[in-house]
């Protein structure tokens, strides 16, 4: 069972990648779809076992590395908060899979799409339960090689190649931190296992490195690899460009498996975290900061996917800050519900997509509600649970959030608490600004598209309603067990909250009003965008026209790209080009070319003087003769 | 005299002249020559990968003693004798050398047409010089080895290659000659100083300090340009672009290693204080190579001068893991070696395929290769990603290593070398990107063939001990991890001698 959740979706790749050319591309498909039920079997059983009755579990498998006492083995770490995301992760996938077979029936090579697919939630399952960071460094790099496969998927396309590099050499950047950070954390404790590690936390909450904290620096470095993956402020660039990939691996990216890595991560950490009050602190502060910066931009974004893929950035700010003022239940809670949702979310707007004949710009959309209503309810009910309306997933782990950082009664607490409520309402907004645009007003497509809006087949709503029934009860249906009174049995000590840390019991006694804020915002968000385009459609055009540089600048994602391209891409490129053609070809190869040239000048000029004519040879001689016999006659004077 | 019974290693080093005496001997019709060259030279290089298979199964992983020892007095008035011998350091080179050559024979069966008994000869005499190299114990036996093994190199190059051979071929062994006699002039000293050219003398031998940085650099300037440093590294890109695609894969996988194992056999062991002292030099010049070369990668538009720039970024890491004095870096190091070997020889080998069918290396001819040649696209991509230092494959836990062991160094030296690991990304990325990816813009790609079976039986073995290196890397780190430890233990015994004489 333990070991069937990880590894059944292995089979499944391996069948459909390997084998999909001679069982052919209905068959590859089923099997892994099949696969991935097996697996959710198993990673619900997990769950039961683990988490509801409290028996973690870890099985080795093999021996990894062994060198001079740097031990590593592959094992599967089975505690709640593993089972948690083995559950969470096999489930979601299994959907995905399920729709995946409807969406991609007019692509080409579907058995490839799946295999990626497959390998990509055997890589995250493989970083949930790793034992130890190498082994999580493992299903880490395995995700973004997944990733990399995935949104270069169509890699005919230029821009899904762009996107897929991006990605990948994005990630990478947060990796080389993390690597750094991993060095650290064997430099400090001898180990890099995680059992290992936490015992020692407490002996080593004194060390020094180049001066600074040891466990501050691990927890910073550790962070900084997290907001690779999990795409926070100043490393996010990539996740909006990665919907160049088909729309299932976005709600596959997004939802369950990649994003959510970094939240893990910290979560993993928080044993170690917890002595890190700076690195905590930093991590707040990019956290809040990332969940508004990310929700103004998605205001004012025209691709259906865009949008939704900006309110991901969002709210994984909100996890990351969750987690920075110690509530990392609370942050895991968030990404449990919060998968559910976002990827209805996804596939609603790929259901969408489907429709409209792969268009996906707002603006050439709207008034087809009654032809797809079933897509329709759903992303309403995606929306409701984003937006946080009581009694929606959603509402229950985002309250919880900004209750914890409102209880953290510390200065970044407080602006996680400000960022948190403005970008809640920011996130209403924009919710339903998509909603209305796409499924209201009149139709703004061409009739040719207009007359071929349908519902998807049943392959493709299944799964949607699934996730829709997710995302309206897990909030009530686990409130307890994640941050509630049964908290502390429930995560059975795979969360550690230090002796200091009262934040999870400070959140339930908060003023009153608190907890209904981010409700009130919500609401207030949903009025301002109906107003803005149902009432009175004009305004919109208007108020961008009114303030062009504002516009420009959250249109643009405030030129983080363009930043980089001129701070990194640009010089690298350059400096490549001097590197190879001045300091390669010039500099150091002018030395041996130029001693070479010296050398046949030299052969030259040699056999220039061997002219082979007896008179020049003799009459050389004569002139030497002079010469020396005059020298010997002046030394004798 | 050893365990075998019978003198293994001379076998091993041997019995490829034996083949290439039978190959020059082959007569008939130019047709006729070539089939029976072809298949003298693989049945031998196979003979020999298998006896040296018996090398990995009797090789005692528990001590750090020199095994399989073979001893005939050659001029013992010189105190110079025909000493062969492996340790855990050793053993997995040989094994490299004879793995890859049948590799390479199989994989020039089809591009090479013209002298192809000579070419076969070539080959085999290179792999005498490579396992004679790795296996010799005596100075001056390895001396020979080492210039032996530029002769076939060098004809390699300057014959069958490309159409700049001549140019690469002289600059090739001119660079690597000049250090090359540098290293003689050190052998010479430490002969006249011990009175001996035996290596395991030598190593309990205590050169006195002041002449240890003399012998250091005569030493660097045959190794620096054999690894090769930056920045001596220009001979490198040129050697592999001209060179056919075999011998750039014995270049990349064996002859790189050539220098590097120099390093660990000569300039730790028998120089440790002037190791220690110059250890902060080579970390400078190594992480100059690795942010240096892969920016250069990045400029490049010809496949193989990338692959072979990205060769020098990863010799970086190996050499900054062999100066790190530590277990884990120099485990690492080692491991690299192994690793790159594989990975870079296979990725020439996956540059040899596209070269085969459409005869250019330039980037910018390619494009979505992928989707004609699926399981080249695959084999291209997994090794890309071996390169690129993913998890589970080769490459990483070499790197894992060394970054582990420098940080313990020194933390920038660590984050020198983990650069590479964005860099790599960007240039290997880029150069799928732009040979795999993308739409077909050349109407003639589309009647390209994928994967024959013999490139099958080529990739296929290099695809599995990637894996197995990345899954289970422990088979091999077991092999020289009591060396390595032993020769740190001496290393720092000899240090804090000379720290107590230095009191």
């Amino acid at each position: 069972m333990f070991v069937g959740a990880i590894f059944f979706p292995l089979l499944g790749a391996t069948i459909s990648g390997f084998l999909g050319r001679w069982i052919g591309s209905r068959a590859s498909q089923w099997a892994s779809v099949g696969c991935m039920v097996l697996a959710a079997i198993c990673g619900v059983l997990a769950f039961a076992e683990v988490a509801m009755d409290g028996r973690p579990a870890t099985v080795g498998i093999a021996t990894w590395i062994d060198v001079g006492g740097f031990e590593l083995a592959w094992a599967l770490r089975y505690d709640t908060l593993a089972a948690v995301m083995v559950a969470m992760v096999t489930v979601i996938s299994t959907l995905i899979h399920l729709y995946s077979v409807g969406y991609m029936s007019h692509d080409a090579t579907p058995p490839r799409f799946f295999a990626y697919l497959s390998l990509f939630t055997f890589m995250m399952l493989m970083l949930v339960t790793a034992d130890n960071l190498a082994q999580l460094f493992f299903g880490w790099e395995g995700v973004g090689l997944a990733s990399y496969l995935l949104i270069g998927y169509w890699y005919d396309r230029e821009s899904a190649n762009a996107a897929a590099m991006k990605a990948f050499i994005v990630n990478r950047v947060g990796d080389f931190f993390f690597m750094l950070g991993v060095a650290l954390v064997f430099l400090t404790f001898d180990s890099i296992d995680f059992s290992e590690i936490f015992a020692a936390v407490p002996q080593h909450t004194g060390d020094t490195f180049l001066g600074l904290n040891s466990i501050e620096l691990i927890g910073v470095l550790l962070f900084l690899g997290a907001c690779g993956k999990s795409a926070q402020l100043g490393l996010h660039t990539w996740l909006p460009d990665a919907m160049e990939g088909p729309t299932p691996v976005s709600a596959l990216i997004h939802a369950a498996t990649m994003v959510t890595a970094g939240v893990f991560l910290v979560c993993r950490m928080s044993p170690l975290m917890e002595y890190a009050p700076n690195a905590l602190t930093l991590v707040t502060f990019v956290g809040a900061s990332t969940a508004l910066f990310a929700a103004t931009i998605g205001c004012v974004q025209n691709d259906i996917k865009r949008i939704i893929a900006y309110s991901t950035c969002s709210q994984l700010g909100y996890m990351f800050f969750a987690a920075g003022v110690g509530a990392y239940q609370v942050a895991m809670f968030h990404l449990f519900t919060h998968a559910f949702f976002k990827a209805l979310l996804f596939l609603g707007a790929g259901s969408v997509i489907h429709a409209m004949s792969d268009e996906q710009d707002i603006r050439r959309m709207g008034g087809i509600w009654s032809k797809i209503p079933v897509t329709y309810a759903v992303m309403w009910v995606g929306s409701l649970a984003l937006a946080g309306i009581p009694f929606f997933a959603g509402y229950y782990s985002k309250d919880a959030i900004l209750e914890a950082a409102f209880a953290a009664h510390s200065l970044v607490g407080g602006y996680a608490f400000l960022c948190g409520i403005l970008a809640a309402f920011l996130t209403a907004f924009y919710s339903w600004r998509l909603l209305i645009l796409t499924f209201h007003g009149e139709p703004r497509a061409d009739e040719h598209t207009m007359e071929h809006v349908h519902e998807s087949p049943v392959v493709m709503l299944a799964p949607l309603l699934l996730l829709a029934v997710g995302a309206v009860l897990t909030g009530y249906l686990f409130y307890d067990f994640f941050v509630g009174e049964q908290e502390h049995a429930f995560w059975a000590g795979s969360i550690v909250n230090a002796a200091h840390n009262h934040v999870l019991h400070d959140m339930h006694e908060v003023p009153a009003w608190v907890p209904l804020a981010p409700t009130v915002v919500g609401v207030l968000g949903i009025a301002l965008a109906y107003f803005l385009y149902m009432v009175a459609p004009g305004l919109p055009a208007r108020l961008a026209a009114a303030v062009p540089a504002l516009y420009r600048f959250l249109l643009n994602k405030w030129y983080f790209d363009e930043l980089y391209d001129r701070i990194f891409v640009n010089p690298a490129r350059r400096l490549a080009s001097v590197f190879w053609k001045v300091g390669d070809a010039r500099i150091i190869d002018g030395m041996p070319n130029g001693a070479a040239d010296l050398a046949a000048g030299a052969a030259r000029g040699a056999v220039r003087i061997q002219t082979g004519r007896v008179a020049n040879y003799a009459f050389a001689m004569i002139i030497g003769l002079v010469f020396f016999v005059s020298l010997f006659m002046l030394g004798l004077r | 005299m050893n365990a075998v019974g019978f003198p293994l290693l001379s076998l091993l080093t041997f019995l490829p002249l034996v083949g290439a005496a039978i190959t020059m001997s082959v007569r008939g019709e130019d047709a006729v020559v070539a089939r029976n060259a072809r298949w003298i030279a693989l049945w031998t290089s196979l003979g020999v990968f298998l006896l040296s298979l018996i090398l990995w199964a009797r090789f005692d992983r528990g001590t750090a003693e020199f095994q399989f020892v073979e001893r005939v007095s050659w001029l013992p008035e010189f105190g110079v004798g025909y000493h062969m011998g492996v340790d855990g350091i050793s053993v997995l080179f040989v094994l490299l050398s004879t793995a890859l050559t049948p590799i390479c024979i199989l994989a020039s069966w089809e591009a090479i047409t013209a002298r192809v008994r000579e070419y076969m000869v070539a080959f085999l005499v290179l792999e005498t010089m490579m396992v004679g190299m790795f296996a010799a114990l005596d100075m001056l036996v390895f001396y020979v080895f080492f210039e032996g093994v530029l002769i076939p190199m060098f004809l390699i190059i300057g014959v069958w290659g490309g159409a700049r051979r001549v140019y690469a071929a002289y600059k090739f062994f001119l660079y690597t000659l000049l250090g090359s006699v540098l290293m003689l002039l050190a052998i010479l000293y430490l002969w006249r100083e011990a009175g001996t050219t035996d290596i395991p003398t030598l190593h309990r031998h205590a050169v006195p300090i002041a002449a240890q940085a003399w012998i250091f650099f005569a030493f660097l300037a045959s190794f620096a340009v054999k690894v090769p440093m930056w920045p001596v590294h220009t001979w490198l890109p040129d050697a592999h672009v001209e060179a056919p695609t075999a011998g750039s894969v014995i270049l990349a996988g064996v002859l790189l290693k050539m220098g590097a194992y120099g390093f660990i056999r000569f300039s730790l062991p028998i120089l440790p204080e002037a190791s220690a002292q110059f250890a902060p030099l080579i970390f400078v010049l190594s992480v100059v190579a690795v942010a240096y070369t892969s920016l250069v990668a990045l400029a490049q538009e010809d496949m193989k001068k990338l692959i072979a720039y990205s060769s020098v970024a990863h010799m970086g890491i190996v050499t900054i893991g062999i100066f790190t004095f530590n277990q884990q870096g120099l485990s690492g190091a080692l491991f690299t070696m192994l690793a790159h070997g594989v990975v870079s020889g296979a990725l020439f080998l996956c540059v040899g395929v596209l070269y085969d069918r459409v005869h250019s290396r330039e980037i910018a001819r390619y494009g979505g290769i992928a989707g004609i040649m699926p399981s080249y696209g695959l084999v291209f991509l997994f090794f890309t990603m071996a390169s690129v230092g993913l998890p589970g494959l080769a490459n990483f836990v070499g790197e894992f290593l060394v970054i582990v062991g420098a940080w313990k160094v020194n933390p920038w030296v660590a984050a020198g070398a983990a650069l590479s690991m964005i860099l790599g990304a960007c240039y290997m990325l880029l150069l799928y990107r732009r040979v795999a990816f993308g739409r077909v813009t050349r109407e003639d790609l589309r009647a390209l063939l994928d994967l024959s079976p013999r490139e099958y039986a080529v990739f296929v073995p290099l695809v599995l001990v990637t894996l197995w290196m990345g899954v289970y890397p422990q088979s091999f780190l077991d092999v020289f991890e009591t060396s390595v430890a032993a020769l740190i233990q001496r290393h720092e015994a000899a240090l804090s001698a000379a720290r107590l004489a230095g009191l």
